[in-house]
Formats: structure tokens, sequence, C-alpha cells
């Protein structure tokens, strides 16, 4: 468990300094941890546990957007587990239910063993739609095609630069409208 | 969207540097600044006799005091934007300021007095005091609070209450210099009353605000 914090301490500051490769695996790492809390505070909210994929997507985001607020001499672990306890919280209330997150939902780095009783999400899917027409264009050609910055710049001739810009706008404001209750 | 794409998608997003929590307070509370300043140079302005008033050291105090309230709310709401932060080991900051004025009024209760302590404690001002800070306050707290937003605060009640704090803080040291009431009896008394209701203020706004 350790070893698992300190090799996510390790990524996060590689990808804090400009890594890409090292980001998206940290990502993928910490995924089936995220999964594994959100069923835990689901099942104890008494809801069905394989709704976790839009409450996993949540944490990401905020992740992604916050990840300034992270001190590269701190460990990594309790600063992602402190935002995954918060964006469970929140999803427990948009859903009406009395929050009960005890602390132990995200404490440990054990992964959930399998994802296959997860229903996918659909949240993100359907926020999509509402953001304006060039940031949608980005996100899904990055997202859903793989296409690359440079590729998405060629398919839509724009430029790399406004297409980071499209893109980080499309993120801050998919993040914004999953706050809307 | 799968998470796997998504994870892609934030990846290529790495590029995108957010400018720390603590520049973009700075800069909000820089620019809210000259309003603060705009109004109280407009309704109220320095007291006539500044410079005298400089000699005593209880003026000069007022000052020491609303800084350090104003410096220890910022460390404290920096800190708290952070979301595995707590107020523990460094709510203590915040006493710093009250335990200034607790010395300073030992140290007048000590000296010879011209005005009985309920005089000193009333002074002439209170009414504006009370109205003054808070008005002051407010371009202050909006600042703070834009600034804050770049945080990440899981307590964004208590993170917008320190907001409310340090904005008091700022907004005070500008009435200081207005005010004739240097008893630190005073200040302990109605500067504490205005901090008070920006911290409320502050805590209601943020716990919407703040939240991420």
């Amino acid at each position: 468990m350790r070893e698992t914090e300190d090799e996510w301490t390790g990524l996060m500051r590689l990808a804090m300094s400009g890594d890409g490769a090292a980001y998206h695996r940290l990502l993928k790492a910490v995924t089936p941890v995220l999964r594994a809390g959100a069923r835990r505070g689901l099942v104890r909210a008494g809801q069905p546990a394989d709704q976790s994929e839009d409450i996993v997507q949540d944490i990401l985001l905020a992740v992604h957007l916050k990840r300034h607020t992270w001190d590269a001499n701190a460990p990594f672990a309790p600063w992602l587990f402190a935002i995954a306890r918060n964006k469970l919280i929140d999803a427990l209330r948009r859903r009406g239910r009395r929050v009960f997150v005890n602390i132990d939902d995200f404490a440990e780095t054990i992964p959930s063993e399998s994802a296959a009783e997860t229903a996918p999400a659909s949240e993100i899917a359907a926020q999509l739609q509402s953001l304006p027409a060039r940031q949608r264009d980005v996100l899904q050609s990055i997202a859903v095609d793989s296409a690359s910055i440079k590729e998405t710049a060629a398919k839509f001739a724009m430029t790399e630069g406004a297409v980071r810009v499209a893109l980080h706008r499309g993120l801050a404001s998919l993040t914004a409208k999953l706050r809307e209750p | 969207m799968e998470t796997e794409q998504l994870i892609r998608t934030l990846a290529a997003d790495n590029a995108h540097r957010a400018r720390p929590v603590g520049l973009v307070l700075m800069l909000a509370l820089l620019s809210a600044a000259p309003i603060s300043l705009a109004m109280f140079f407009v309704i109220l302005g320095m007291r006539p006799d500044v410079m005298t008033a400089m000699h005593n050291p209880f003026f000069d105090m007022k000052f020491v005091v609303t800084l350090a309230l104003a410096i220890s709310a910022i460390a404290v709401s920096l800190h708290l934007s952070r979301p595995e932060a707590s107020l523990r080991g460094w709510g203590w900051l915040l006493l710093i300021p009250a335990g200034i004025l607790a010395l300073e009024i030992g140290g007048e209760m000590m000296m010879p007095q011209r005005l009985p302590m309920m005089t000193r404690l009333i002074g002439n001002n209170s009414r504006v005091c009370m109205t003054a800070i808070p008005l002051l306050s407010l371009p202050l707290l909006a600042a703070a609070l834009v600034g804050l937003r770049r945080g990440a605060p899981t307590r964004p009640a208590v993170a917008g209450a320190i907001a409310g704090m340090l904005s008091a803080g700022l907004a005070a040291t500008l009435y200081a210099s207005h005010c004739t009431d240097d008893s630190p009896l005073f200040v302990a008394t109605w500067y504490t009353i205005a901090t008070a209701l920006m911290a409320t203020l502050g805590g209601l706004v943020g716990s919407r605000v703040l939240r991420f």
C-alpha cells in the first residue's frame, strides 16, 4: 500500500512537470481504487453499487481541474481521497440521500476487483450535448475518436493553441454543468 | 463517455497550468483594493489629527492588530484551499490578533486613564465603526471569494468565514486611520463585532460559491 502511494506521488510529480504519459498512467492507476471507494459509499447510502461510474468520472474531472492545489512535497493519496470524499458526498446529496460518507470509503489503495458489474456513466455524455459546438467537437475528437491535439487541429482547421483552449474550456464547463443540481 | 476516454482527454489537457491560488487571491484583492480605498476617502477620510495620533502607541497598535488579522486570515484561507487541509495546527494563527489585543488591554489597564473604562469601550464612533468596516469589506470579500474559488476547499463555509475575516482585517486597517477611538477596549469590542459580521456573511456565501 505504501509502495502504491509512493508510486502515485512520483507519477503526479512527473505529471505536474509536464509529463502527459505519467499523468495518463496515474489516472489509470487510481481509477479502480476510486471505483471501489465510490461503490462502498453507494452501498452504505443504500444505493445500487453499479452507479459508481458517474462518481468516478466526477472525481477525475475535479482531480484534473484542481491539481494545482496539490503540494508537490506532500503525498498524493490524502489529497486524492479528500477530493474523492467531497465528490461522493456531493453525488449522494444530489441523489437526495442522507449522507454517510465513512472516511474509510476512500482510505485504501485497493482497487475494485472488476468493473464488469458497473453500469456505464451517462452524465458527461448528456452534458456534452449542451456545450458550445466548438468545445464539443474538440472533446469528442480527442475522447471518442482518440485523435491527438495535432490531428484535431487539422480536422477542424484550428491552431493547436485554439484546440488546447477549447479542450480546457470544455472540461471546465462540463464540470460546472455536472455540479448544477 | 467511457472512463478510459475521459482519462485520455484529461491527459491531453495536462499541458494546461492553472495559476496558484495564492497568486489569484492576491491579484483579486489588489484589484478590489482601489474600490475600498475610494469608498474610504470619499465617505470617511483620515482623521485630521493623524500626524499627532501617530505618536500614540495605541493608535499605531490598531494597525498591528488589524494587519495581524488580515495576514493570518490570508495564510489560513490559503491553507484551507487545499482539499486535505483542516484548521488543525492552523486555527491558532487567528488568535494572534486577539492575543495582541489582550496584551494591549492589560497595558492600558496599568496606565493612569483620564476616562473611565466603559467610556473608552463605548467610544464615540461605535456606530460608524460597525457600518464602515463591513461596507469597506464587501469588495474585498467578493475578491477573496473569487480568488479562493480557484482552490478546492472541502469545508467551503469555514473557508468563506475566514475570507470574511480577511476582508474585515483589511477594511479595518483603512478604517482605523479614520477612527479617533484608540482604546484597545474599543477595538476589542466594535472591530470584533464587525469582523464577526463579515465572517458570518463570508461563511454563508462561501458555503455556496466555494464548493467545487
